[in-house]
């Protein structure tokens, strides 16, 4: 397959909504799912008069995210209004920022474990601090072409985190959704739950054409919204990179030469549509909100802030890696997982001792039981320490890796400790002079054994290793073998 | 600099403001009046003077993230032209 004639060209801006418990102008609570309009006040219902005061947190949690995200903290950050004429936000404007926002100039590293694209540092334009809008719900039900209103969103915080358009492909754009998400939950900063509203991405996307001169010609550049999940956002690019180079195709349209367009994906239809335009909604006409006095912050504050930031999800895979001597894979695989199984599984490797073993048995035991079961780690019934007997008992030659996992699933289901769930399973370690006895009794009743293992083939002692499991359950096959093995040659 | 009609159309438009013909040259005219009496400012040299944030000489008023009590639904809905027992209608709005 020859290299598609184009590089596809992607930028995305995040709109996440901040864990606070207050709005970001006015102290109504940001809790999700109450009734309508029971979150509400004279300052997010835009009434003459009320005047909104900056919610702290909100402020905060926006200046350990940009942190994380690399971004440069400026020393002065002010608030704007961004002329917006809907219902859902009553006042007429929304509160953000244009000039001067709270954070720039940072960037987040994506990389592929499975090779799809090459690691790459994703720039991040600015990162900043304004207020959600309510929810429009449209009611057809009684025949009335009407709009319903829930205000109980509106002055919600949202911090708007807006990528340079860096990434090349669908899957870069997954890859970087995901990792900022997963850098949300380091940070417990949002919620992230996408269905609930609190994780938005709009996209936009065009093409550099390559033409047979070897010149890159830029075609217009497109925004897509409404995807309501990555495997969406993933979908609906797809479909732009195909949609844009057909187009180019017929129209030969470079950019500036039609007006930026906003597309729609449809996830029934799998396909985007041209949006109906707000009318002139472009005209933003920001100026200053004269009702907010602007912030600064030192870069002592700052430097404190920085110290308040725990292990990111790219120096933990790295560490999991150096330190725990996991495989890249393996500490993938955990650290995506969230913080919660990443101490869970350095516990684990504590108190075992063996780091390998250890993330074995997260990525493979326990992991798929979370995900059978559909809990969270905190609902997972086993301690790091209670495993951690278990694996010992398995390291000491107790018994092999499959009994082990039989065990472990007396354990989850009987909710006991190694030792009972070993013991109501008959599971004894077995004496070595009885195991040694065991063999040579096994060892003489086949003479066959013994001369095909004398005339060099070892692998007919296996035979040996069912007859001793039949005789004693317990016993650790390695063992038998090894044994056995030992006392033939010896005869 | 002074104002057209169809920069005052345009603005109107974008306030939702349904204005008359008549209407529209009052406002043409008195907005006109305004916006050349600010076109005064740009007679000062600005040439290396920092642009100003707010009027007052104060910053950082963040107050802490406790919940205080919101309105009783019936009162954030009284002053609506129109709603019903739970939210505010209006007319259907396009491009959403
Ligand atoms: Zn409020």
């Amino acid at each position: 397959m020859t290299n598609p004639p184009y590089d596809v060209i992607i930028g995305l801006e995040v709109h996440v909504q901040l864990r606070t418990n207050t709005k970001l102008f006015c102290r109504c609570s940001t809790e999700f799912g109450n009734p309508p309009n029971t979150q509400t006040c004279p300052v997010c219902l835009g009434l003459p008069g009320a005047l909104p005061v900056m919610n702290r947190k909100a402020y905060e949690l926006s200046v350990k995210t940009a942190l994380a995200l690399n971004c440069n903290i400026p020393n002065f950050t002010k608030w704007d209004r961004k002329q917006y004429y809907y219902p859902d936000l009553p006042k007429g404007y929304q509160i953000s920022q244009f000039d001067l926002p709270m954070s720039e100039n940072g960037y987040l590293a994506i990389s592929s474990p499975d090779g799809e694209f090459e690691d790459k540092n994703v720039g991040i334009i600015r990162a900043h601090l304004e207020e959600d809008a309510g929810k429009s719900m449209h009611d057809e039900a009684q025949g009335l072409a009407d709009t319903r209103i829930d205000l109980n969103r509106t002055g919600t915080p949202l911090l708007e985190i807006v990528s340079e358009p860096d990434m090349r492909s669908a899957e870069e754009a997954r890859a970087y959704l995901q990792e900022l998400r997963l850098l949300l939950t380091y940070l417990d900063v949002s919620d992230c739950n996408m269905q609930e509203g609190s994780l938005r991405v709009d996209a936009n996307v065009n093409l550099h054409v390559h033409t047979e001169t070897d010149e890159k010609i830029a075609t217009p550049i497109v925004e897509v919204k409404n995807m309501n999940s990555f495997r969406a956002v993933e979908r609906a690019l797809h479909y732009e990179v195909k949609r844009q180079y057909e187009i180019w195709q017929e129209t030969g349209n470079r950019i500036g030469d039609v007006p930026k367009q906003t597309r729609g994906w449809d996830d029934n239809a799998q396909l985007t549509r041209a949006q109906r335009e707000k009318e002139e909604s472009s005209d933003y006409r920001y100026f200053p909100d004269p009702d907010l006095v602007p912030v600064t912050i030192t870069n002592e504050q700052v430097e404190a802030f920085q110290q308040q930031i725990p292990e990111l999800p790219a120096a933990l895979r790295e560490k999991l890696v150096d330190e725990f001597s996991l495989t890249p894979y393996t500490a993938d695989v955990i650290v995506n997982q969230g913080p919660e199984v990443v101490a869970y599984f350095q516990s684990l490797a504590e108190h075992t001792g063996d780091a390998k073993q250890s993330g074995n048995w997260v990525q493979g035991e326990v992991l798929r039981v979370l995900k059978e079961e559909d809990w969270e780690l905190s609902e997972f019934p086993i301690s790091a320490e209670g495993l951690a007997d278990l694996l010992k008992a398995i390291q000491q030659g107790e018994l092999n890796n499959s009994r082990g996992k039989e065990v472990f699933s007396e354990m989850l289901s009987a909710g006991t400790s190694a030792a009972d769930a070993m013991a109501a399973l008959g599971i004894e370690k077995v004496d070595d002079s009885a195991l040694e006895d065991l063999c040579r009794e096994i060892v003489m009743a086949n003479p066959k054994v013994i001369s095909d293992v004398q005339s060099g083939n070892e692998k007919a002692v296996g035979a040996l290793i069912g007859q001793a499991k039949q005789k004693n359950p317990n016993v650790n096959p390695g063992q038998v073998r090894q044994i056995c093995l030992d006392i033939i040659n010896a005869l | 600099m002074s104002l057209s009609k169809e920069d005052v159309q345009r603005v109107s438009l974008l306030a939702r403001l349904k204005l008359s013909d008549d209407e529209l040259t009052t406002m043409t005219e008195q907005l006109g009046q305004i916006v050349s009496y600010i076109d005064k400012l740009s007679e000062l040299d600005t040439e290396g003077v920092k642009p100003m944030a707010h009027a007052l000489d104060l910053t950082n008023a963040l107050v802490d993230d406790e919940p205080h009590e919101s309105l009783p639904r019936e009162k954030a809905l009284q002053n609506a032209p129109r709603s019903d027992d739970e939210c505010f209608r209006v007319p259907a709005v396009l491009g959403e």
